[in-house]
């Protein structure tokens, strides 16, 4: 976390250097990712949905749906960290970001906790 | 300085208002719908809310109204049922949930960071045209027939049973919920990326702090409320079955939905009046805060449980018992973050130079009311009493406590404390004294008798009971009719000192915190440079240094 | 990371004011910022927002599992992945309008965003073709709903040729595919609403960006309607194989 810390505050520093007009100022302080990147996540998303929907021809029993979603956080992850820059982002963002799914899961788990011991019964 | 009083006005004489002020800087209607200024958008809200809060105040006196007699006979019983819902909804999502934020919050926030506006100055007035449009939607659905599901719009009532207003009720409070979704985001960023230089986390006055909490509860839970109504909504027009068990959907997972938002709006509604109470015990106490760090982060606590606990609204409808038991548990928990603030107030009173002005008068209110409609919350949650309580009158006595006793005691010594830094001009201190020992005293009056309502078993949304609640039921109604006088008289003298208060100066509580060091009313953009922060919250030493240093330059 | 805002608002105050800074922050650093930081708050609230409707299809999904898996045979595969190409292809293009604009190629930058228009349109071209699909076999919860397909799987010939598995359910059963519909017309309609006032917002970039308000330096518009794109695709993607994908096999 800290090196990639450095790396951005480097960044910042030779993007002064070169050229010291303000408009230029903010425009470092989005880390700019290079088109290569984009062109690599673009396309290991489609090969992903290609694999996603092989994995549900294949008869893998309760492991399908667990299969499926695993490749689809694998995915949102891709998206969340390389389009939407979060890799190279604030850790504000990325607190932002956990939390949101944080609370998502709270609502899933303390939701299911009533709904897998209903069947339980009394006591 | 006398012993009774901290309040230092400038001399009457030669006193005025400042002649440049966020009032009176531009003129028009037009000028104040289409401004982006924090404060004048704080004041529409102002206005606004008193509004709705009159037609749900009107509500409730109706409703004591009917229940002076047992048999329904001033109106019929659908009608009660409208009207106790209406009440419900008004006071809720128009009245509680925007109350302190919406006002006290969008006034304050900004020059308490040192920041010129909140961050999202368009946004702001974006969450007020939402609100207003909720508003004209309630009133529109209440003028037409209103809603009689009560205000959780509880499934399948809502869905199949009643044929009342709900799809625009619902779609109103959909909207409102935008309007609360985005005061709240914009408070998060505010205090985040808007602080003055040497505005550090821990210098925040605890008023931002728990404003902080409750915009956290907002941004998370609301749009679980809004996916929520638009099920519902969707159930109604068009069947789709989510939550109607005859096509296999479970009405209690509406209830799961609901109260995952509902039970934070609890929080939403509580945290901002409790940052008031920091502000107002450490100002008339002439203290710093005890425990500062314990208060702020209690109230980061309160709004992380408030997520945790939302099912001990459901222990009775069927829920499994052992989530029961874990949510149960989970509920009493919130009871120490709650007890580390009343403790902390306390302490922060002891060896204090107290005072007694009406703010100081409210703040005693809530600290005590607060803390009986939080213990009886232990009683709820602790399962077995709670079958016996729940849906009764006790229920109503609890969260009328914790809402009336705490949230608008709160409100009102928040708008007597910010009165003069908001308008200028001092509120007439005797009569409003009289008001907040008024509302005390009709507060119990009203809603004491309800808890011994409760635990014999008067149940809760009924226009007519057995002849035996009578007496208690009278004191009620009697103590509504005290408690209306008490939220009457500071509408009239609050309008009254706008024209005829005594001129109230820069900072007539001495009080610390970076809205006491500009003029009052503020500027337009709130400071003429953006202030360097170079000592803690509450540091009335600072204080003092300063207005020596004035003084001897002077 | 309170106090290096603090910090760099100091260093910079000497700088002139760009036109498009607002006038009550102190520097652009700040503003984009707290924009960025802003729409990422949005966000979070969109995905409570979605977060109720996978709740309910996680529960319902295990309540009523044969009703679930036989309804989710009547999606086609085929529609799916395409669309599913679809909009990951509009995000691409998204991603790589956000990096015009940074460096400023106002053409290529009109041309990233007219194409994620366009996959936008398509993406909700082919929802329609679906959408209709579910209409003429009376699979819309609410406007006549039909049962035959589940009560009686070889009636429905072009899906039971695909799973020639699928046993007929009882009616009770049969009924609560109906539910399965609802949730999936409530999951992908809210997604599409999405994908119609993105779109509209694309129109508005558009047509700013033909006249160079974007490439002068201020991104932060295309950047954060990027974010809100691409959360969107987010939703779809896990969408896809919760309603297509995982119930091929029972």
């Amino acid at each position: 976390m800290s090196k990639e810390h450095d790396q951005n505050q480097h960044h910042d520093h030779t993007g002064h250097d070169h050229d010291p007009g303000e408009q230029d100022v903010h425009d470092s302080l989005n880390h700019i990712v290079p088109p290569r990147i984009y062109i690599i996540i673009g396309a290991s998303l489609l090969v992903l949905t290609g694999v996603t929907v092989w994995a549900s021809f294949v008869d893998m029993g309760v492991f399908n749906p667990v299969v499926a979603l695993a490749i689809a956080c694998f995915k949102a992850s891709l998206v969340v960290l390389f389009f939407m820059h979060v890799k190279y982002s604030s850790k504000l963002t990325k607190l932002t970001v956990f939390s949101g799914l944080f609370t998502f899961a709270v609502l899933i788990a303390l939701t299911l906790a009533d709904y897998a011991t209903r069947a339980w019964g009394r006591w | 300085m006398s012993t009774d009083t901290i309040v230092r006005l400038p001399d009457q004489a030669t006193a005025r208002i400042p002649k440049v002020n966020f009032l009176s800087k531009e003129n028009g209607l037009l000028s104040w719908l289409l401004t982006s200024d924090h404060k004048r958008i704080a004041t529409l809200y102002l206005i606004s809310i008193t509004f709705f809060f009159a037609i749900g105040g009107t509500l409730a006196g109706l409703i004591r109204l009917e229940l002076l007699t047992p048999q329904s006979d001033l109106m019929a019983a659908d009608t009660y049922n409208k009207v106790f819902s209406m009440h419900g909804i008004i006071m809720v999502f128009l009245f509680l949930v925007p109350s302190v934020p919406a006002t006290l919050g969008n006034f304050l926030i900004p020059i308490m960071i040192g920041a010129k506006d909140l961050a999202l100055p368009k946004v702001n007035l974006l969450s007020w045209y939402l609100y207003m449009i909720a508003g004209v939607m309630v009133l529109y659905s209440m003028i037409t027939g209103g809603v009689d599901t009560g205000w959780t719009f509880t499934v399948p009532l809502s869905t199949h049973y009643v044929n009342t207003n709900v799809i625009t009720t619902g779609l109103a409070i959909f909207v409102a919920g935008f309007s609360s979704v985005f005061t709240g985001l914009n408070f998060i960023v505010t205090i985040h990326k808007m602080r003055a230089p040497g505005m550090t986390w821990f210098r925040l006055p605890l008023f931002v702090w728990s404003n902080y909490a409750a915009s956290i509860l907002m941004v998370l839970g609301t749009p679980v409320l809004a996916i929520t109504l638009v099920l519902v909504v969707l159930e109604r027009g068009f069947g789709i079955g989510v939550f109607d068990p005859s096509k296999g959907g479970d009405p209690i997972l509406f209830q799961h939905l609901f109260w995952f938002y509902s039970h934070p709006a609890v929080y939403i509604m509580i945290l901002p009046g409790m940052g008031v109470i920091s502000e107002v015990v450490s100002t008339f106490a002439r203290k710093r805060v005890f425990g500062y760090t314990a208060v702020a982060f209690s109230s980061v606590a309160i709004a992380v449980f408030a997520f945790f606990v939302w099912e001990h609204h459901m222990f009775i409808m069927g829920v499994s018992n052992y989530s029961t038991l874990v949510f149960s548990l989970l509920t009493m928990l919130v009871a120490v973050p709650s007890a580390i603030k009343i403790f902390n107030w306390s302490f922060t009173l002891y060896k204090g130079s107290i005072t007694f002005e009406t703010p100081m008068l409210y703040s005693f209110g809530f600290m005590g009311l607060f803390t009986i409609g939080g213990l009886t919350g232990v009683f709820l949650a602790s399962t077995g009493t709670d079958i016996h309580l729940t849906e009764t009158y006790f229920i109503v006595a609890h969260f009328h406590f914790v809402m009336v006793g705490g949230m608008l005691m709160a409100f009102l010594s928040g708008i007597h404390f910010w009165w003069p830094k908001w308008t200028g001009r001092m509120y007439p201190e005797k009569i409003s004294q009289l008001a907040a020992l008024i509302t005390f005293i009709g507060f119990n009056f009203t809603f004491f008798p309800q808890f011994l309502l409760g635990t014999l078993g008067m149940p809760r949304r009924y226009a007519a009971y057995p002849a035996e609640f009578q007496v208690l039921n009278v004191f009620s109604t009697a103590g509504a009719s005290i408690l209306g006088i008490g939220y009457l008289l500071p509408i009239l003298y609050l309008t009254w000192s706008l024209k005829y208060g005594e001129i109230a100066g820069d900072n007539p509580w001495q009080a610390t915190g970076l809205e006491w060091q500009i003029q009052s009313p503020p500027l337009t953009e709130n400071f003429t440079e953006i202030p360097v922060v170079d000592h803690d919250a509450y540091d009335y030493e600072w204080l003092e240094k300063k207005e020596k240093e004035v003084s001897s330059v002077g | 990371m309170s106090d290096s805002t603090v910090t760099v608002q100091g260093a910079h105050t000497a700088h002139e004011h760009p036109p498009y800074q607002r006038h009550h922050f102190a520097s652009m650093e700040q503003q984009v910022d707290t924009t960025s930081f802003a729409m990422w708050l949005f966000l979070l609230t969109e995905i409570m927002f979605f977060g109720g409707l996978f709740c309910s299809y996680l529960i319902f999904r295990n309540w009523y599992y044969p009703a679930f898996v036989e309804a989710s045979h009547q999606l086609n595969i085929f529609w799916g992945t395409l669309n599913t190409g679809v909009l990951i292809t509009s995000s691409f293009t998204m991603a790589m309008g956000v990096w015009c604009a940074e460096m400023r190629k106002k053409s290529a930058l009109v041309l990233c965003l007219v194409l994620t228009f366009v996959l936008g349109l398509v993406f909700l071209g082919i929802k329609y073709i679906e959408y209709s699909e579910k209409w003429e076999k009376h699979h819309v919860p609410g406007f006549h709903y039909s049962l035959q397909s589940f009560t009686n799987p070889a009636s429905d010939a072009e899906v039971h040729k695909e799973y020639p598995d699928d046993k007929p359910l009882g009616v009770d059963m049969a009924r609560h595919t109906e539910l399965y519909f609802s949730l999936y017309f409530a999951m992908t309609g809210m997604h599409a609403l999405h994908m119609i006032i993105g779109i509209s917002l694309l129109g508005y970039l558009i047509f700013r960006a033909q006249q160079g308000a974007y490439t002068t330096g201020h991104v932060t518009f295309v950047h954060n309607f990027g974010l809100y794109w691409h959360f969107v695709d987010i939703i779809w993607i896990f969408l896809f194989p919760l309603l297509y994908l995982i119930s091929r096999h029972s």
